[in-house]
């Protein structure tokens, strides 16, 4: 059975004013175009992955990391405070895939990975911060970057 | 990719993939290198394949047969670790930055 998280949240965080999960309507939609063995493809993940020395997140921490994607598995950390890093920090591919992602690239699954991929740390409490100040970063990188599609991992 | 099928549902992304894992292993558990590459190729393959906007294809791979006592816990009070303190914090993320800094 599916985990039913809006509720769970709603009891984690009862000390607080109840948590408004983002409802939309709609969902927005652009069809491919190609094949996606043709395609760019970026990887995102909102699991709070680190390269080298790169600053550590923090709570309401709304900035992102450009990870290459040569990065070693050694170069990679996590910080979040949402969920229990432990097997994140043991290998990054459980919420950032970039070792499985390079993969696929090389079967020819996926066009090309492109360089770098992104992340953050999505435990953010305001919406209108991710939509107005996190997001439009990341879509103009992914637009200089010419990306086709880009496959983003939770945590 | 998603875990949380509730909130994936109530924010409709175009095209999104279920797995039914606990948070933090959304393209599987770790060391587990083949498990994970059949998520992320299903993930493409769906990808590929969605043509209705919010499309959610849910996919088969179960955490552990033997035990799903994790969906009682996921995500409930106790449920985290404890943090480190302050200064514990402070001390393990200065020892990653020397790290780096070293190589």
């Amino acid at each position: 059975m599916p985990v039913a998280y809006i509720p769970r949240t709603r009891d984690l965080y009862n000390d607080f004013t109840p948590y408004r999960w983002v409802e939309n309507d709609s969902a927005p939609f652009t069809p491919l175009t190609k094949p996606l063995s043709e395609c760019r493809v970026a990887m995102i993940t909102s699991g709070g992955t680190m390269y080298r020395d790169q600053p550590r997140f923090h709570r309401e921490d709304a900035s992102y990391r450009r990870i290459p994607i040569h990065a070693r598995p050694d170069e990679l950390s996590v910080w979040h405070f949402g969920y229990p890093t432990r097997d994140a920090e043991r290998d990054a591919n459980c919420v950032f895939p970039l070792e499985r992602m390079r993969e696929l690239e090389a079967a020819g699954v996926i066009g090309k990975l492109v360089d770098p991929a992104f992340s953050f740390m999505g435990g953010i409490y305001s919406a209108r911060k991710v939509s107005d100040e996190l997001a439009p970063q990341i879509v103009d990188e992914l637009k200089r970057a010419h990306a086709d599609a880009f496959f983003l991992v939770p945590a | 990719m998603t875990s949380a099928l509730d909130i994936t549902r109530s924010v409709k992304p175009p095209r999104a993939v279920f797995v039914n894992f606990p948070l933090g292993h959304q393209t599987g558990p770790p060391g587990q290198p083949e498990l994970q590459r059949r998520i992320v190729t299903d993930a493409m393959r769906a990808f590929a394949g969605i043509s209705s906007p919010g499309t959610i294809v849910e996919l088969p791979y179960v955490w552990d047969p033997n035990d799903r006592s994790w969906e009682d816990t996921d995500y409930t009070r106790g449920w985290m670790p404890a943090r480190p303190s302050r200064e514990a914090a402070d001390k393990l993320e200065a020892e990653r930055q020397a790290k780096f800094r070293r190589d």
